[in-house]
C-alpha cells in the first residue's frame, strides 16, 4: 500500500509535466489547427538555459529562471516567424514537416554546442522533501503539482475572464470572422506561441532536476504529452491534463511492476489501445469538415 | 480525329520504356564489371539501399499525401531480418528478405490501419512514437537483436557473393522499384491516392475508398522500407540499432523532400545528393549534432522556398510545356446510359433526420426523385439543403430514416460504397483535385466502381471516356492543362464532367450556379438540358431561382429542417408557405 501511495505521488508529479507541455500542444493547435511537433524542444531549450546561467555562470536560480522563460518568449516568437508564419496558408502537412524540421534543428544545435553528455540541474529548494507517514513527497514534485495547479486556475482565468483570452478564443474558433471584428490575428498567433513556448520552457526547467538535462529529454516529454493529448481528446484542454496525469501513472507504475527498460514504450501502448479502441479520447475531439 | 490519347496509350508499354530499361541495364553491368574501391564501394551501396526506402517515401507521402516518420523501422524490420536470420538461424538469404518485407507490411498495415482513419497529425505521432518503441527493443530485447553490439557476419545469397555482383543485384533491384514507382501515378491505385491527397471527401463520394488506398500506400511504403533494409544488411555484413534511429527516418524524409516528394526520379536525386554532400563535407560529422541540425533547417527552408523539391521545380515547367503542345479530343460524343433497376423512383429518401446535438438540421424530410427528371430542392438560408445533400452522399451520417437508390438501401454506406451504387455528386465550393489536369480528374470519376461504360476499365477506354465527358462540357481540347489553369465556371463544369464520367444513376448537383456570371449561368442551363435529355436524373439545390423554375420540374421546399411543400414546380413556387419562407409574411 505505502509503494502504492509512493508510486502515485510521483506518477501525478511526472504526469503534471506531461500536462504542462500538452497544454502547450493544444493551445497552438487550437490557435492554427497545427500541431507543433518542436513543442519538446521548447522544454529541452529551457532546461539549457537554466544549466546556462544556474550551473555554469552560477547566477541566483531566480534570475536564471527569469531569463530562462524571456528566453523562451523569445524562441517563440523566432519560431512562429520562421517556422509557422510563412506557411500559414499551406496545407497541415508542409506546416507539420517544418516543425519536424525545427525540432531536429533545435534538439541538435543544442548538440552541437553543448556536447552528449546529459547535464544536471539542482532543485529550487535546499529541502529534499518530506516524509508524511509513509510516503516521501519530494520537494521537486511537490513544486511540479503546485505549479501545474496554479497554471490551470491561471489558464481558466486568462482565457475566460481577460478580453486577450477572449480574442484569442475568437481567433481560434474563426479568423476570419475575428479579423473582421479589428482582431488582429497575427499577434493573437504570436500571443499563443509565445505562450506556449513559455509554457513549454516552463515544463522543462521544472522537471529537469528530476531527470538529467539531456537532448533526448524533449522528444520523449512531446511523445508523452501528445499521447496524453489523444487520451483526453485532441484539441480539449481539460483532456489534456487528464491525460498527462494518467500517463505519468501509469507509466510510473509500468516501470515499477512491469519492466524499467521498456517505460518509455507503456505510452505507445496506451496510445495505440486508445487510438483503435476510443480515437477520440476521454472528452472527443471536434472534427468535421464541412463539405 | 485519329490522333487521340487512345492511340498513344495503345503503343507498347516495353517499347516506349525501352530507353530506361536499357540506361537500367548500363548501370547494372557498371555495378558489375567497374573495379571500385571499398569506400566508393560503400557509398553506391548505401545510394542504392536508402534509394529504394526513400521510393517509399514517395509512395506514402508524394502520391499520397500521408507522413511516415518511422522509414527507418521498417527498413530496420527488413534488415534485422535478414541479419538474425543468416547470422543466428543459417537460414536462407531469400527466405529472410522475403520474411523482413512481410514483417514490415505486418508493422506497417497495423499502424496504418489503427490510425488512418484519423487526422495528419495522429499519424505522425504515431509513426514517431513507434520509431521510439522498436529502437527501445532493439537495444534492450539482447536475447533477440544482441543488444547495442549489433548483428555481425551476415549473410548474402550465393549467386552475389562477392561485393560487386552483389551491388549489380542491388541496383537492379533499385531500378525494378522505381520502375515500378515511377508508373504507380497513372494506374487506377496511383491515381486514387493522389486523389486522396488532393481532396480526401472529393475521392471519396468519387468513388475511391479513401482509408484502404491510404493503408495500401503505407503497407507499400514499409514494404518496400523492409526490402531496402534486408539488402542494406547483406550488403555491409553488419548493423547495429543506430542505424535505424529517429534520426536516420528524418535523413530518408529529407532526402525525399530535397529531391522532390512526388516522383522516384526526385528521390533518387536527393537520396545521392545527401550521400555525396556529407561525405564531401565530412568535417561536419567531428561535431555532433552540427550535421543533423544542418538537415533540421534543410528541410525548413525546402518546405518553404521548394515545396516540390528539385525534380518537381523541373518537371512542373514540362508538364506546364507539356499541355500546350497536346490536345486530344473525342471521337465520340458522351453516352448516358442511366442504370434502371428499381422502379419509378430513382431517389427515395424516408423520414430523414440529421441532429447536431440539440439542433435538428434535418427533421422527418421524405423526398422522392422521379426517374429521368430534374428535381430541386430549394429553402432559404441554413433551411437543411446542404446537410440534406451530406447525408445522402455520405459526408454525414444520417440520425435516423432511410435512403434508397435505385432499390437499394444506401443509409449505412461509406460515401465510396454510394458511389458505386450508382450516386455522382458535385460540390457547392469546388473539390478538384487541384494536382492534376483536367483529364485525370475526369478519369478518375471514370473509374467509379460499377461504371458500365468502359468496358474492363482498361487505361485506353478510361481516357476515352474522361474524354467524351470533358467534350461533353466543351473543354476537351484544354484536357491536358492543369485545374489551376481554370477558370472558377470552367472548374465547376469539369467538375461536372468528373461526375458524368461515371455513369451515375443520379446526379447531385450542389449550387452549381453558385459564382457563375449570368453567360455561365445560361451554358450552365443548356448542359443540365442536355444531361436529362439522356435521361439522366438530377437532383439540383440552388437559389437561383431562374435557373430552378425553368430547370426543373418538380420542387421540394425545406424551411427549418422540414419539408414545407413539395410538387410541381409552378404550383410550389406559388405555394403561401413558400412565398412567407422566402419573403416573410405579413
Amino acid at each position: 500500500m505505502d509503494l502504492v501511495l509512493q508510486l502515485l505521488f510521483t506518477g501525478i508529479g511526472i504526469g503534471a509535466v506531461y500536462a504542462l507541455v500538452a497544454l502547450g500542444f493544444v493551445l497552438i493547435f487550437r490557435a492554427t489547427n497545427v500541431v507543433n511537433f518542436a513543442q519538446g524542444e521548447f522544454s529541452m531549450v529551457a532546461a539549457y538555459l537554466m544549466v546556462v546561467f544556474a550551473v555554469d555562470l552560477g547566477w541566483p536560480y531566480w534570475l536564471s529562471f527569469l531569463i530562462a522563460l524571456a528566453g523562451m518568449a523569445l524562441l517563440g516568437v523566432i519560431f512562429n516567424l520562421g517556422v509557422y508564419y510563412p506557411l500559414r496558408h499551406r496545407s497541415f502537412l508542409p506546416v507539420i514537416i517544418a516543425t519536424i524540421g525545427a525540432s531536429i534543428l533545435l534538439a541538435n544545435s543544442v548538440l552541437a554546442i553543448y556536447g552528449p553528455q546529459p547535464q544536471v540541474l539542482q532543485g529550487w529548494f535546499e529541502t529534499p522533501g518530506i516524509q508524511l507517514g509513509s510516503v516521501y513527497l519530494d520537494s521537486q514534485y511537490l513544486l511540479i503539482i503546485a505549479v501545474t495547479i496554479a497554471l490551470v486556475i491561471f489558464n481558466y482565468w486568462f482565457f475566460e475572464h481577460t478580453l486577450l483570452g477572449k480574442k484569442l478564443q475568437a481567433t481560434s474558433q474563426d479568423k476570419e470572422m475575428a479579423s473582421l471584428l479589428g482582431i488582429s490575428v497575427s499577434t493573437m498567433i504570436m500571443i499563443t506561441f509565445i505562450y506556449s513556448a513559455v509554457l513549454g520552457g516552463l515544463a522543462g526547467i521544472l522537471v529537469a532536476p528530476v531527470l538529467f538535462v539531456s537532448i533526448q529529454m524533449g522528444s520523449t516529454i512531446a511523445l508523452k504529452a501528445f499521447a496524453a493529448t489523444i487520451i483526453g481528446g485532441f484539441g480539449d484542454v481539460a483532456g489534456a491534463i487528464i491525460g498527462g496525469l494518467a500517463l505519468g501513472v501509469i507509466e510510473t507504475f509500468g516501470a515499477a511492476y512491469i519492466s524499467v527498460p521498456y517505460k518509455d514504450g507503456f505510452a505507445f501502448l496506451v496510445l495505440v489501445a486508445f487510438l483503435i479502441f476510443r480515437p477520440q479520447g476521454i472528452f472527443g475531439e471536434r472534427v468535421a469538415e464541412k463539405a | 480525329m485519329p490522333a487521340s490519347a487512345s492511340v498513344i496509350r495503345t503503343k507498347p508499354l516495353m517499347l516506349r520504356h525501352l530507353p530506361y530499361f536499357i540506361a537500367s541495364a548500363v548501370l547494372v553491368a557498371l555495378a558489375a564489371g567497374m573495379q571500385f574501391d571499398g569506400y566508393i564501394l560503400n557509398i553506391l551501396m548505401q545510394a542504392t539501399t536508402f534509394s529504394i526506402a526513400v521510393f517509399g517515401l514517395t509512395v506514402v507521402l508524394g502520391l499520397c499525401g500521408q507522413i511516415n516518420l518511422a522509414q527507418a523501422t521498417f527498413f530496420g524490420f527488413g534488415a534485422y531480418a535478414v541479419a538474425l536470420g543468416t547470422a543466428d538461424l543459417h537460414a536462407s538469404y531469400w527466405l529472410c528478405l522475403v520474411a523482413g518485407c512481410v514483417a514490415a507490411l505486418i508493422a506497417g498495415a497495423f499502424l496504418g490501419m489503427s490510425t488512418l482513419r484519423l487526422g495528419g497529425h495522429y499519424l505522425a505521432m504515431v509513426t514517431i512514437s513507434f520509431q521510439q518503441i522498436v529502437t527501445l527493443v532493439m537495444i534492450n530485447a539482447i536475447w533477440l537483436t544482441h543488444g547495442p553490439d549489433g548483428v555481425s557476419n551476415i549473410g548474402r545469397p550465393q549467386l552475389f557473393s562477392n561485393s560487386q555482383s552483389y551491388l549489380a543485384f542491388c541496383v537492379a533491384v533499385a531500378a525494378i522499384v522505381g520502375y515500378i514507382v515511377w508508373h504507380l501515378p497513372d494506374t487506377k491505385l496511383g491515381r486514387a491516392m493522389r486523389a486522396v491527397r488532393d481532396n480526401e471527401l472529393a475521392a471519396g463520394v468519387n468513388g475511391v475508398d479513401v482509408f484502404r488506398t491510404k493503408v495500401a500506400a503505407f503497407g507499400i511504403c514499409a514494404v518496400l522500407g523492409g526490402l531496402a533494409g534486408g539488402l542494406f544488411a547483406g550488403g555491409f555484413a553488419y548493423i547495429s540499432p543506430d542505424q535505424f534511429a529517429f534520426s536516420d527516418s528524418i535523413v530518408f524524409l529529407t532526402m525525399s523532400l530535397l529531391g522532390g516528394v512526388a516522383s522516384p526520379i526526385g528521390a533518387a536525386i536527393g537520396t545521392a545528393l545527401l550521400i555525396l554532400i556529407p561525405e564531401w563535407l565530412r568535417f561536419l560529422k567531428s561535431v555532433p549534432g552540427l550535421y543533423l541540425a544542418i538537415y533540421g533547417l534543410f528541410v525548413i527552408l525546402i518546405i518553404r522556398f521548394m515545396p516540390d523539391g528539385i525534380w518537381g521545380f523541373v518537371a512542373t515547367a514540362f508538364e506546364r510545356w507539356r499541355a500546350k503542345t497536346q490536345a486530344p479530343s473525342a471521337e465520340k460524343a458522351l453516352v448516358l446510359k442511366p442504370a434502371t433497376v428499381g422502379g419509378d423512383i430513382v431517389l427515395e429518401v424516408r423520414d430523414l433526420s440529421k441532429h447536431f446535438g440539440g439542433l435538428k438540421a434535418v427533421d422527418g424530410v421524405d423526398i422522392a426523385v422521379r426517374r429521368g427528371g430534374v428535381h430541386a430542392l430549394i429553402g432559404p438560408n441554413g433551411s437543411g439543403k446542404t446537410t440534406t445533400l451530406n447525408v445522402l452522399s455520405g459526408l454525414y451520417k444520417a440520425t435516423s430514416g432511410t435512403i434508397l437508390l435505385d432499390g437499394t438501401d444506401i443509409t449505412n454506406m461509406p460515401p465510396h460504397r454510394r458511389t458505386a451504387a450508382g450516386l455522382g455528386r458535385t460540390f457547392q465550393n469546388i473539390r478538384l483535385f487541384r494536382s492534376m489536369t483536367a483529364l485525370e480528374n475526369v478519369e478518375i470519376g471514370a473509374e467509379r466502381p460499377g461504371n458500365r461504360m468502359v468496358g474492363q476499365g482498361g487505361a485506353a477506354a478510361l481516357t476515352e471516356r474522361a474524354m467524351e465527358a470533358l467534350t461533353f462540357v466543351g473543354l476537351g481540347h484544354r484536357a491536358n492543362e492543369l485545374i489551376t489553369s481554370f477558370s472558377y465556371g470552367h472548374q465547376r463544369l469539369i467538375e461536372i464532367a468528373r461526375a458524368l464520367a461515371g455513369n451515375p444513376t443520379l446526379l447531385l448537383l450542389d449550387e452549381p450556379a453558385a459564382g457563375l456570371n449570368s453567360t455561365e449561368k445560361l451554358e450552365l442551363h443548356e448542359l443540365l438540358k442536355r444531361i436529362a435529355a439522356q435521361g439522366l436524373t438530377i437532383l439540383i439545390i440552388d437559389h437561383d431561382m431562374t435557373l430552378v423554375s425553368e430547370a426543373a420540374q418538380h420542387i421540394t421546399v425545406l424551411n427549418f429542417g422540414r419539408r414545407i411543400a413539395d410538387g410541381e414546380s409552378l404550383a410550389v413556387l406559388r405555394h403561401p408557405d413558400v412565398v412567407s419562407a422566402y419573403l416573410g409574411s405579413e
